[in-house]
């Protein structure tokens, strides 16, 4: 049996082991369902549980491991001369017999051990496969049995469902977490080997950025050098003139929406300004490239000045209209979480509207507007297409809005696109950026929350 | 639903059989009682009050008088806050709402379009049910007033109206070591307290008071209710309440509601040992409600 139809035989087993619960119950209960401790569903519940439950971990236990064991096995009885090979030539190998068993090695030639070794890995898989499903339908059918026999009317059959509930809630929260957890290690790791080979203090203080390494000795030039601070500065430049762009469109549309628009007319603005949160980024970007950037050039030689084809202010100013939608949607939460009553108070007062907002309804709101804008940030520093698009890729260290200046976000695109070596400088540099900007975006948030917290206080 | 309805047949019932003054038509009905007093304070004739198309008052002829008390009592939901809200104008910022009819405050028609409702809010202050002081200092919450309406020419001023205020509000003593504390950790009764020193800080003649004690234990109650009685000396208040023991004892008028009519109206003394509309009776003895 293969496992997918031993999952589907499973399902069937568990949706009969319910019936069975609880008609058990019902009967148990004397047709008296008073009597019962609880509801006869739950009695169903427990019953597909003690079914389903070990079953399924035997299934996923043996899925992890059955792979390697069956390797072991047919390695075991390979000739002499191919168990003593190196390991990464016993990888080839391995990678050999796989291939023969998808069917994709059928043209090259193959040593007629290791098509032995490939006949006889499908073999055990089979048979692998025929003792899995009697052991799990056993252990199912073992838990059947045991669950059927122990209900009765005074069995805590919710408490029992209601408790594997919540396990199964918890390891959900938990694998979040450690998947968050893998992924940072993960990078962590590969930041430390970029700085045994870069020094950190060259890497958090230089002024020049230049990956290209060498490859051969001898070729000229390219040293490589790994000083972020161009990076940043690019980083802040455009991301301070999106927020520059999106911070008063933003609050003032969403003001506009809570305060002063009919429900009509905010049923129809709201999504519009919702609309541009649902444009793909590269459009964005290619709008950004092909029609701002020119017009900024434009208009710059008008007045005299020398705007580049890709200029930081392009990118800027169309990463800031897309993320007014956020701006203006999570200023429109954080004012109309402000308590009717307040508005009240200060109409109560005599107040006029202009004043009410700016006196009472704003103030109250700051702390949600701040983290609204926080979070606001950390999306303009992560983004990444517009500005590959039309801020351009290299590192300048300047202040000029109208020059072209790169990001965190596109040379780790810049450093990973194309074939690279996996333990250069060059590639492992990507790391050292990513936890950065990591670090970077994790601080913005964790302020956010910190100013989202006190607001909460504020009402209760 | 039953009971509504059974309000709704007892209702009728008594329109037909006892009371007096009924009229047949679903519209006109008469106030049982003196609406009117000789030298009102506010005026009101003929209030309609409409949320879109659903009517909420009807008909409501009442005066209020000088420097009185009047309690507005009648279970939920028969439009007392309404029509405490027609009073200064605050139902102008509900959508859909619609108010006809004629309300005067001092022979001037609050409604007219020379009357800015600022400067009506200001004479006609009001205090919510839910206490509800501003997130700021406690200074600046009674403050907030006398500065949008310019009332202090000078921060010595400003501070005079700030402890005036609160002196009036009896919270003075609680609170002039720490004007610069957020309001919003003072206790439920204090903080209602320093709604009403907000409301006063800004002059007002008259002052509503929706349901005020409501948010509140027993004693912080009692501080109320007694505040209320020394305001009385300046002031006209016009206070809702769902408790029948208030009403009697801070009140010297009391209009009785009903499901958008004002079904009875006198001096609450009268209201209360001798009610005349068989629907009051059965309110104020506590048959429902
Ligand atoms: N904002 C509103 N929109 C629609 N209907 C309302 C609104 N406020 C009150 N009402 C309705 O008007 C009637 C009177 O309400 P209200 O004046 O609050 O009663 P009370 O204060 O006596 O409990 C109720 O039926 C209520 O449902
Ligand atoms: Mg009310």
């Amino acid at each position: 049996m293969q496992p997918d139809t031993l999952i589907w035989t499973l399902s069937a087993l568990c949706a009969i082991a319910f019936y069975l619960g609880r008609h058990r119950a019902v009967q148990a209960s004397g047709g008296h369902i008073r009597n019962l401790h609880s509801l006869p569903a739950y009695y169903g519940y427990y019953l597909a549980l003690c079914c389903g439950l070990p079953a399924l971990l035997v299934l996923c236990l043996w899925l992890l491991f059955d792979d390697k064991l069956i390797l072991q096995l047919i390695l075991g009885q390979l000739p002499e001369f191919w168990r003593n090979l190196p390991e990464d030539r016993l990888s080839l190998v391995v990678n050999q017999i796989h291939n023969l068993i998808a069917g994709e090695a059928g043209i090259q030639e193959v040593d007629p051990a290791i098509r032995a070794a490939a006949d006889h890995y499908q073999r055990l898989k089979t048979t692998g496969y025929r003792i899995l499903a009697i052991l799990t339908l056993t252990v199912a059918t073992a838990g059947l049995v045991y669950g059927y026999r122990r209900i009765a009317p005074d069995m805590r059959a919710r408490n029992t469902v209601e408790k594997s509930l919540r396990y199964a809630l918890i390891l959900s929260s938990t694998l979040a977490i450690f998947v968050t957890i893998g992924i940072v290690l993960s990078v962590l790791f590969e930041s430390l080997r970029f700085f045994s080979k870069v020094p950190v203090t060259e890497f958090l203080f230089g002024l020049k950025w230049s990956p290209q390494m060498a490859i051969r000795p001898d070729q000229v030039g390219a040293s490589g050098a790994f000083g972020f601070i161009p990076l940043l500065t690019g980083t802040l430049l455009i991301s301070g003139i999106a927020m520059a762009v999106a911070t008063p469109i933003g609050l003032l549309s969403a003001i506009y929406l809570s305060e002063y628009a009919k429900s009509h007319t905010r049923s129809i603005v709201k999504p519009l300004i919702e609309v541009l949160a649902g444009i793909p980024t590269v459009v964005y970007g290619f709008f950004a490239a092909l029609v701002v950037a020119p017009l900024l050039r434009d208009f710059g030689v008008q007045l005299g000045l020398t705007v580049s084809a890709e200029s930081a202010l392009a990118a800027g100013t169309v990463m800031g209209v897309m993320i007014i939608p956020f701006v203006s949607s999570l200023t429109d939460d954080a004012l109309t979480a402000v308590p009717r009553s307040l508005r009240e108070g200060a109409y109560g007062l005599g107040a006029t509207q202009a004043e009410t907002i700016t006196g009472v309804v704003l103030p109250a709101a700051l702390p949600g507007i701040v983290s609204g804008l926080l979070l606001a940030v950390s999306r303009a520093i992560g983004e990444t297409m517009i500005v590959v698009m039309a801020a351009g890729m290299t590192a300048k260290l300047t202040l000029n809005p109208l020059e072209s200046v790169t990001t965190i976000t596109v040379q780790i695109v810049a450093l990973l696109v194309g074939d690279q070596e996996f333990d250069s400088p060059k590639t492992l540099a990507a790391f050292a950026l990513g936890l950065t900007l990591f670090l970077i975006t994790l601080a913005l948030n964790l302020v956010a929350l910190h100013v989202v917290r006190r607001y909460r206080e504020q009402y209760e | 639903m039953s009971t509504i309805m059974n309000i709704v047949e007892k209702f009728e019932e008594s329109r037909d059989s006892a009371a007096p003054t009924s009229t047949d038509s679903d519209q006109g009905y008469q106030t049982v009682g003196e609406y009117s007093v000789a030298k009102p304070r506010i005026c009101c004739r003929g209030v309609n009050v409409f949320y879109g198309e659903k009517q909420a008052l009807f008909d409501i002829n009442l005066d209020i008088g000088q420097r009185e008390v009047i309690a507005l009592i009648g279970p939920s939901g028969c439009g007392k806050s309404t029509f405490l809200r027609c009073l200064n104008r605050m139902n102008d910022i509900i959508e859909g709402c619609r108010v006809e009819g004629d309300i005067r405050l001092d022979g001037q028609d609050i409604y007219s379009k020379e009357l800015d409702p600022v400067v009506l809010r200001a004479r006609v202050g009001m205090v919510f049910q839910k206490p509800n002081p501003f997130p700021k200092s406690i200074y600046d919450n009674v403050a907030y007033g006398p500065r949008i309406h310019g009332l202090a020419s000078n921060r010595t001023e400003l501070d005079d109206i700030v402890e005036t205020s609160l002196k009036r509000a009896g919270l003075w003593k609680e609170v002039r070591d720490r004007l610069d504390h957020p309001a919003t950790g003072l206790s439920g009764g204090q903080q209602q307290r320093l709604c009403i020193a907000r409301t006063i800080a800004v002059g007002p003649e008259v002052v509503l008071m929706d349901e005020p004690c409501s948010a509140l234990d027993p004693i912080a109650t009692a501080t109320i209710e007694q505040l209320i009685d020394e305001l009385r000396e300046r002031y006209t208040i016009v206070i809702v309440t769902h408790s029948m023991q208030q009403a009697a004892r801070v009140s010297q008028r009391t209009a009785y509601f009903h499901l958008g009519k004002l079904i009875e109206v006198g001096d609450t003394s009268r209201i209360f040992t001798n009610p005349r509309h068989p629907l009051t009776e059965d309110y104020i003895t506590g048959r429902f409600g």
